[in-house]
């Protein structure tokens, strides 16, 4: 566990220090956020470094306003950074000073939105086919595979109904079952599992991290909760707010798969506490 | 123990309720009741008051004149004259209103430049041009088409510029992110999306579009059930008036029950398909 204080905070030893760029799955530098509002402007980000490696799962962790979505939005070319640069891979998504994504570099990528945003014409089959659509996999093949992402997230039986015949966990897992559906490299995820019970987010945060250990996707999830970021994560990325800085980056080391029974183990423990005292700190 | 019943009694009633609400062949028993209140209301008027019959005729009397015209091949004629200028009339307003209202919605710039003249189009008062109208278009059937395209196109183009405009960000991030091409981005997310706008927009304006043609059809020409009605009030035949006024009414309740089924049919998944009626 490594504390740092000052406001930005590089990769950790995981990742080598002076390693190719294309050593890298994301690599952003010195990128920061400021939003022009009419009560003036909101300092979302100060300048960020972090590089995540190829096939590593991290997990933002912080309260709420600290910049996370502001951060996840401008690695998928939703947000312009308003200094710094991002890569993918080894490709440049934002040159520094750039004002449009290089929408190239994204390759594919999956987004789970903070909100479920399904398209509400569309019946949930539908719905998680859309990434497939005009991509070259036919009506039969986009049909089979949303059938098997639906029968992953446990939707096998509400493929014929409409988004708002569902309740909105449900949404959220049809949500996350798009973003798999295409197989991407990248996966980025806002909060996925905010809306659900405990019971079925302890059932997703397990197919997520099956998902992960079968594919070697590359992960960047946000979340709100400490325990599920140690569940999840092997590497967490302490952020704290006012303004969006990165506070603190802690390694996360329990064996994988990880039962849900490690929540049960002394260090989990201590790693949740040490995270809550870090959280409980903020000015 | 009492509590609980009353709270599951006020479930049942308010379910009751809303199954009241929900089904459509309550229509079927107060429509006529209400009709048949109003026709009462009416005869009750014209005996009590001792209004003349030649400013407003009893009942029986419009009953009388409306089934005598049905008879007649002019009421057809007419009729047929009407329907064709709205439909025309409609289709062309449909055309241009969602065509202009999809360019507008798009570029925001151009909508606040054109607004004022937009607006201008809306604000002149429409009868006042049905001379110049005349003048262009002459006293045939063009320029009946003509007011009713004027006066519905700008109902159908506003809500088509609302659609638009009502596309959720976050649906817009979704496309982005899925790098869906332009055309993907329309057909999969910009008219789906502002369908229920556009049409209700189109519901509007085929209401209007059958008010622009008889507008048309009153101030010029000898077709159409605008220009019948005018014959009838020259012959002071106020019976005849009152039954042609009917049949306009019922022809505007074809044109928009066919456009509002249509709008059923075409999104069954907004929350407006369960309605009868946006307007
Ligand atoms: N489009 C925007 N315009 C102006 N300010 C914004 C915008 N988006 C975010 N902000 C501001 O930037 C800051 C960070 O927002 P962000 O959404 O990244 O927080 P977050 O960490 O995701 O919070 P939460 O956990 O509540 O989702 C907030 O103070 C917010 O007010
Ligand atoms: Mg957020």
């Amino acid at each position: 566990m490594s504390s740092r204080t000052e406001p930005t905070a590089t990769e950790s030893s995981a990742v080598s220090e002076e390693g190719a760029p294309s050593g890298s799955a994301i690599e952003i530098e010195g990128v920061s956020k400021t939003y022009a509002a009419d009560a003036g402007p909101v300092h979302a980000l100060t300048p960020t470094d972090l590089r995540v490696g190829p096939g590593e799962f991290v997990v933002l962790l912080g309260p709420s306003g600290c910049g996370k979505t502001t951060l996840l939005r401008m690695l998928a070319g939703l947000e312009v950074p308003t200094q710094g640069s991002v890569r993918i891979g080894d490709r440049t998504l934002f040159a520094p000073g750039a004002l449009t994504p290089q929408s190239e570099a994204l390759g594919s990528l999956g987004f789970v939105f903070q909100a479920p945003t399904l398209l509400p014409w569309r019946r949930i089959a539908k719905n998680i086919e859309l990434p497939l659509e005009g991509k070259g996999p036919g009506r039969r093949e986009r049909r089979e595979r949303a059938t098997r992402m639906a029968e992953k997230v446990g939707l096998e039986d509400f493929l014929g109904h409409y988004p708002r015949q569902l309740s909105g966990g449900m949404q959220q897992r049809a949500a996350i079952a798009r973003a798999l559906v295409h197989d991407p490299d990248i996966l980025l995820m806002d909060e996925p599992f905010g809306a659900l019970d405990a019971m079925t987010r302890d059932q997703m945060n397990i197919l997520l991290q099956q998902l992960w250990l079968d594919t070697g996707k590359t992960v960047v999830l946000v979340t709100h909760s400490i325990s599920e970021a140690v569940f999840l994560a092997d590497r967490i990325v302490l952020l704290s707010p006012r303004p969006g800085r990165v506070q603190d980056i802690v390694e996360v080391g329990f064996p994988r798969p990880r039962p849900l029974s490690v929540s049960a183990d002394p260090k989990f423990g201590e790693l949740v506490a040490y995270l809550r005292s870090q959280l409980g700190e903020q000015p | 123990m009492a509590a609980v019943s009353e709270v599951a009694r006020a479930d049942l009633r308010r379910l009751r309720r809303r199954r009241l609400m929900e089904s459509r062949w309550i229509l079927w028993v107060t429509t006529p009741v209400l009709l048949l209140l109003l026709l009462g209301a009416w005869k009750l008027y014209t005996v009590i008051s001792g209004v003349g019959a030649l400013t407003v005729p009893p009942p029986e009397a419009v009953g009388g004149a409306l089934f005598e015209l049905l008879g007649r091949d002019m009421l057809y004629e007419a009729a047929y004259y009407t329907f064709y200028s709205t439909v025309m009339g409609f289709i062309i307003a449909v055309v241009v209103g969602v065509g202009l209202g999809i360019v507008l919605g798009k570029m925001h710039l151009l909508e606040k430049i054109s607004a004022p003249f937009l607006v201008a189009t809306q604000v002149v008062p429409k009868v006042a041009i049905v001379p110049l109208v005349l003048l262009w278009f002459g006293f045939g059937i063009a320029s009946k088409i003509f007011m009713a395209a004027i006066i519905s196109f700008f109902v159908v183009m506003q809500n088509t510029i609302l659609g638009i405009r009502s596309i959720d960000p976050g649906h817009r991030d979704l496309m982005k992110v899925i790098r869906a091409p332009w055309w993907k981005r329309i057909i999969s997310l910009d008219i789906p999306s502002s369908l229920p706008f556009v049409l209700t927009g189109v519901e509007l304006g085929v209401v209007f579009a059958i008010t622009g043609a008889i507008v048309g059809e009153f101030l010029g020409g000898d077709d159409g059930l605008g220009a019948l009605a005018v014959v009838m009030l020259a012959g002071m035949r106020t019976d005849q008036l009152f039954a042609t006024v009917i049949v306009m009414t019922l022809m505007g309740f074809v044109l928009y029950a066919v456009v509002s089924a249509i709008r059923r049919v075409a999104i069954p998944w907004h929350e407006s398909s369960g309605r009868v009626t946006s307007l």
